[in-house]
């Protein structure tokens, strides 16, 4: 099933808008344009005429959006997406996501809502994998310094990779600190001294 | 040591000097005193304050002044009512020229530090580009229902320049304004502070005018908060107001602009230099101040002005009822404010009788309101 309303996508992150997009062509959306810095917004913005605009929240250009909607000539004026109180659980929801819609007058609710649902639900799914990837960092992160530690240990007090590790633990339980933590005390210490 | 539990309230800023107030009062324990857990969250954009507080994220915000009467009014989306009970800063604002356009104007021997005269001065350089079919000026402030927006038009319509159809007014977001400038794709803007005494710091511009020269002491960022918020938390609200009240006289304090800028340079509030914001705080900001309604009705004429709203008796009252001097007053146990109706006199002349909104209009040239 294809529909004919023209979505456009302003998001510097180009890997959540090629997720949303991916999304939203999938649900029959064709015509959907992305673009990620804001020069020459107004013209663009005419060129292409859309009828939602969705808009990731840490952009600060978010104001300058504001702006050309309420004086425009050129472009129809979308409306931020406040549109009816009965939608607040929607509204809500994407903001919560981070992301903010904004809606040319008139247009149904019955077609907004499932182009609003699968942006919600990409944004979420992004940041969701934003913290994996983070956690997985800070994991390979504090392997490495725990390695290093380890190693200090071994080297300075003459005791095998495993005493050297129930030396940490013991440590980090006592001082009720993560062994992460006071390995990069050992690092830091280690490297002070050298 | 008793620990008193402490209501949480959670409030959105900008990265704006005139955030001092939350600040302050969450950081030198104000908040903490009046019994208020005061949570700050800075955002990009006033959208995203005013989006956060209809949904109820932030429960109290940083808002540009108009930003609450445009919400009373459902300018741009729907009505969320809302309240301002009081100002937070007054006087910060400042309209910067490019280096470029300065020398301009200065080349012109008009005197550029009275407004009117500055105004003629602008004007001329707008008939110059005009007659020689050059690009027209480009201005940008900050959000359409800003002080800064209403003052540069005020300004420059005053001066008899069309600020819909002989210049180009844009929004930039404050913390670019000052590389717009450096780049040249603005050739002015109008902002709060610290934003003027960087641009000069780096070469950028000039700062023009002060808001203070220009206009009435007019409140340029209110606390704006959701009506049925303030309604079924009321005793909060009432310790919130007594909390911020200590805050601003603190802030106002000479004494302590040293310890407010160090405070105000750290990365989670405005991430700039402390000596650049203890030079802004040497201007004419006011952080202490009320909103009444003779503000709101200044700025509703001005929305009407401008053709962001239509003129009529409900917009009126809703413009006056938007900001709450009654609330603070009750809140310091003080006598309620009686209505300031008097009528301003501006730096060209005009008489701003804040009874008389659709005589004002009339009286008004230069003006988008169909009548």
């Amino acid at each position: 099933m294809s529909h004919d309303l023209k979505v456009l996508v302003i998001d510097e992150s180009p890997v959540r808008a090629a997720i949303l997009k991916e999304g939203l062509c999938d649900a029959g959306y064709t015509r959907v344009e992305w673009i990620t810095d804001t020069a020459n917004l107004s013209g663009r913005i005419a060129a292409l005429d859309p009828d939602v605009v969705l808009v990731d929240m840490e952009n600060p250009n978010r104001d300058v959006l504001e702006q050309m909607f309420q004086v425009s000539r050129e472009v129809k004026r979308p409306i931020a997406m406040f549109v009816d109180q009965s939608d607040s659980a929607m509204i809500t929801a994407s903001v919560d996501a981070g992301v903010s819609a904004y809606i040319v007058d008139g247009l149904k609710k019955e077609r907004i809502k499932p182009i609003l649902d699968m942006t919600i639900s990409r944004f979420n799914a992004f940041t969701h994998l934003q913290r994996e990837l983070d956690d997985t960092k800070t994991e390979l992160f504090e392997r490495k310094v725990i390695d290093r530690a380890k190693g200090i240990l071994m080297r300075q007090k003459g005791i095998s990779e495993d005493e050297a590790y129930g030396l940490l633990r013991r440590n980090a339980m006592n001082q009720k600190e993560k062994i992460a933590d006071i390995a990069a005390s050992v690092v830091s210490a280690a490297d002070l001294l050298s | 040591m008793n620990i008193p539990n402490l209501t949480p309230v959670r409030a959105g800023f900008i990265p704006l000097v005139d955030c001092a107030v939350l600040v302050v009062a969450r950081e030198k324990g104000f908040a903490a005193n009046h019994g208020i857990d005061l949570k700050l969250s800075k955002e990009v954009s006033w959208a995203n304050i005013r989006d956060r507080v209809n949904v109820g994220q932030f429960d109290v915000a940083h808002m540009l002044a108009g930003m609450p009467i445009a919400a009373n009014l459902s300018i741009g989306h729907i009505k969320v009512p809302m309240i301002a009970p009081m100002a937070l800063g007054t006087g910060g604002n400042a309209i910067t020229l490019s280096q470029d356009l300065y020398t301009e104007l200065a080349a012109s021997g008009l005197d550029l530090s009275a407004p009117l005269s500055a105004g003629q001065a602008l004007r001329s350089a707008v008939e110059r580009r005009r007659s020689q079919d050059l690009d027209p000026l480009t201005f940008a402030m900050v959000f359409p229902f800003s002080n800064h927006n209403y003052q540069l038009r005020y300004w420059m319509a005053a001066a008899g320049i069309d600020p819909e159809r002989d210049v180009r007014l844009v929004v930039i977001p404050p913390p670019y304004m000052v590389q717009s400038l450096h780049a040249g794709q603005i050739d002015g803007f109008c902002v709060g502070e610290p934003w003027n005494r960087l641009a000069v710091e780096q070469g950028a511009g000039k700062i023009l005018l002060k808001g203070s020269d220009v206009w009435p002491a007019e409140p340029e960022k209110v606390l704006g908060v959701q009506a049925a918020w303030a309604e079924q938390n009321g005793e909060t609200l009432a310790a919130l107001l007594r909390a911020l009240t200590q805050a601003a006289n603190w802030a106002d304090d000479p004494d302590h602009h040293a310890a407010l800028a160090d405070i105000l340079a750290d990365p989670q509030y405005l991430d700039v230099s402390s000596a650049l914001i203890l030079k802004a705080l040497s201007g004419d900001l006011q952080f202490s101040g009320t909103a009444a309604c003779a503000h709101a009705m200044w700025l509703y004429a001005q929305m009407v002005r401008w053709g962001q709203t239509p003129l009529s008796q409900t917009g009126e009252q809703f413009a006056c009822n938007t900001y709450r001097p009654d609330l603070l007053a009750a809140a310091l146990g003080e006598a309620s404010p009686h209505i300031q109706d008097t009528p301003l006199v501006l730096f060209d002349g005009k008489v701003f009788d804040p009874k008389d909104v659709p005589g004002y209009i009339a009286a008004t040239p230069l003006n988008m309101h169909k009548i």
